[in-house]
């Protein structure tokens, strides 16, 4: 962001007294029409979704979004998110969970550890895991990840930690669990990346100074680095997180679905997540109160999304007001 | 007596060595995590390629899909037009607008307005693509039905912040002495900016360009309200519902039966290596439009 700084007042402003000429009021009209229309956008995103879930949110209010009930038949018409919500919490928690220590054992490995040769390729290839689209890291954790899960995971995870109610017995293929996997995969990139910025823009003096003190790497790391890049990390697992709950293909591949009327207490059973439920109804039969649910539901994403951004965003501003300061 | 005098030498020592060896360890998984990252991605191309690589034949190319049938010679000639035709008028919608947006935020809007452009490009990525998918489906696919186009727009705006905030950088990399020289011959702002700064940075642009097209070729949430109900012919016009590679992987992916993942993995290894290719043409365009740059401003 600071780099679009640099751009010089002079040719920002046309010399005083100088009168405008049309084809620089068309240009700056266009390029601003441009500006607002992506302003309008984001508006009418927010606009259409509310509009579209008006039904189901004048039916079930507010409590629709813990209400826990999934019954399209005619006459028994009871919609909720609450088992959804659910789901997306499990599924997103789980994967920042294990994404976010091998993200940032990553970023440390290119920022301070990695020999040179290695640094350019191993960056690049970690950017291009980013890059594989969610359908295809979904085909194969349906064919090939999920039965391996299934097979040689999941039962040795409930022998191990079955005392607590999360791990039960393993029935399927496609489960929670395999959706944490694959979820883990697609967000371990994008926290790896940007904690890789933070930990480079950690000052030289800092770290050099702390290994004078006669401190191990680690130490120095822990004691220097982590505090340094510790607000920009954050933002960077709440950007993680927000992938999460967002992503819909990939989730909905893996995950198996369920009736969605009852909280599931047991990863390694088939589940789903708001977005992997929206998904799961993609060919757009649904009529009324039905559709308008799922609306809410995207709703409910929306909203969540926007916060996670907006806070994100703030996190990101401060700190780097700070490292302006000290700098 | 000597025997304490001894361990109260050595206790330094010990904790020394404990902490190296804590060192050592952190390194060590450090070391390991890196190895996992890319171990994902080399296990990921290499189950695609694989799988794919006995299907991928002229029939792949050529022939259509057509209902279940193993001894019929399938295709997903469809799913390939499909794709051309909605990324190729989501590439034209967006890129003009990211361009421009880039333009105002760099040309001519105060530091507050382009702050605020750039926080709406934000908010804007950050909005889930299945969301994305579903507003295209209630602004246009309930009133107009399904069809390429409204697919394309829903691409679209998911391509327009990668290429706005791209363009953005690449704009503000043109040195200031350029437009400066531009002003002082007396060209307009509008010819300098588009006769000088935009040719400047066209390289770092079209880099932009297609690593957003890459990054969206290979999208299924916004297509599957906006362009899923198909018949299995060629068809490439998109007033109509066309079939996509993203979507007909995600179809195959839950069909029971092994010849359709045959087909959505070398569908899948098609969209894969042309992921891979132009993201790695987008490095080589980017290192080469740095180089003229740096020439530039010299």
């Amino acid at each position: 962001m600071s780099s679009l700084d640099t751009t010089n007042a002079v040719a920002r402003r046309p010399f005083p007294g100088r009168r405008a000429r049309f084809g620089d009021v068309l240009l700056q009209g266009v390029a601003g029409l441009a500006a607002l229309g992506a302003t309008f956008l984001v508006g009418l995103i927010v606009y259409k979704i509310v509009q579209g879930s008006k039904l189901s949110l004048s039916t079930f209010g507010l409590g629709f979004v813990t209400h826990i009930a999934w019954n399209p038949v005619a006459g028994h018409l009871d919609f909720g998110a609450g088992a959804f919500l659910f789901g997306t919490a499990v599924t997103s928690v789980g994967a920042l969970i294990l994404a976010t220590p091998l993200a940032l054992a990553v970023a440390l490995f290119l920022s301070e550890l990695s020999p040179n040769w290695l640094r350019g390729p191993v960056t690049a290839l970690v950017e291009t895991l980013a890059a594989i689209p969610s359908v295809l890291i979904g085909l194969w954790g349906i064919l090939v990840l999920g039965p391996f899960l299934l097979n040689h995971v999941d039962p040795a995870l409930h022998s191990a930690l079955g005392f607590i109610p999360l791990f039960g017995p393993a029935t399927y293929a496609s489960n929670v669990f395999t959706a944490i996997v694959v979820l883990t995969i697609m967000i371990l990139p994008i926290i790896a990346s940007i904690s890789r910025e933070l930990f480079l823009g950690v000052p030289g003096e800092l770290k050099e100074g702390a290994l004078a003190l006669g401190l191990t790497r680690w130490e120095m790391v822990r004691g220097v680095v982590f505090p340094y890049a510790r607000g920009g990390v954050a933002a960077a697992m709440i950007l993680g997180f927000g992938r999460a709950i967002g992503e819909a293909i990939a989730v909905q591949q893996v995950i198996g679905g369920f009736t969605g009327t009852h909280l599931l207490w047991n990863l390694f059973s088939p589940g789903d997540t708001i977005g992997s439920k929206i998904a799961a109804n993609y060919q757009g039969s649904q009529t009324g109160l039905e559709l308008s649910s799922l609306v809410y539901l995207a709703l409910i994403l929306l909203v969540f999304s926007l916060i996670v951004n907006v806070v994100a965003q703030v996190i990101v501003r401060r700190s780097a007001r700070r490292l302006g300061t000290s700098a | 007596m000597s025997a304490a005098n001894l361990s109260a030498l050595q206790r330094p020592n010990d904790r020394l060595r404990r902490r190296k060896a804590v060192n050592r360890g952190m390194e060590l998984v450090a070391w390991l995590a890196a190895a996992i990252a890319v171990g994902l991605l080399g296990i990921l191309v290499f189950s695609v390629a694989q799988h794919g690589a006995s299907q991928l034949n002229l029939n792949l190319l050529t022939k259509s899909q057509v209902a279940y049938d193993p001894t019929a010679k399938q295709g997903l000639a469809n799913a390939f037009a499909g794709t051309l035709v909605i990324v190729a008028v989501a590439t034209a919608m967006a890129l003009p607008v990211g361009i421009l947006i880039a333009i105002y935020v760099n040309e001519f809007a105060q530091r507050k307005i382009r702050a605020g452009v750039g926080f709406v490009l934000d908010i804007l990525s950050g909005v889930p693509a299945i969301v994305i998918g579903f507003f295209v489906y209630g602004l246009i696919v309930i009133s107009h039905g399904q069809s390429g186009l409204a697919g394309s727009f829903a691409l679209a705006i998911l391509m327009l912040p990668f290429v706005a905030r791209s363009t953005i950088e690449v704009l503000a990399l043109v040195p200031n002495s350029l437009r400066e020289a531009g002003l002082g011959l007396g060209a307009p702002r509008w010819r300098t900016t588009l006769g000088i700064v935009l040719p400047q940075s066209i390289g770092g642009i079209l880099t932009g360009a297609t690593l957003a097209v890459a990054r969206t070729a290979g999208e299924t949430a916004p297509l599957l309200f906006c362009s899923s109900i198909v018949g299995n012919g060629i068809s490439w016009n998109p007033l109509h519902a066309v079939q996509s590679i993203p979507v007909a992987i995600f179809e195959l992916s839950e069909s029971p039966y092994p010849q359709d993942h045959a087909r959505a993995w070398s569908g899948g290894l098609v969209l894969i290596l042309f992921i891979l290719f132009a993201s790695l043409g987008a490095r080589w365009l980017a290192t080469r439009s740095r180089r003229k740059l740096g020439r530039a401003a010299r």
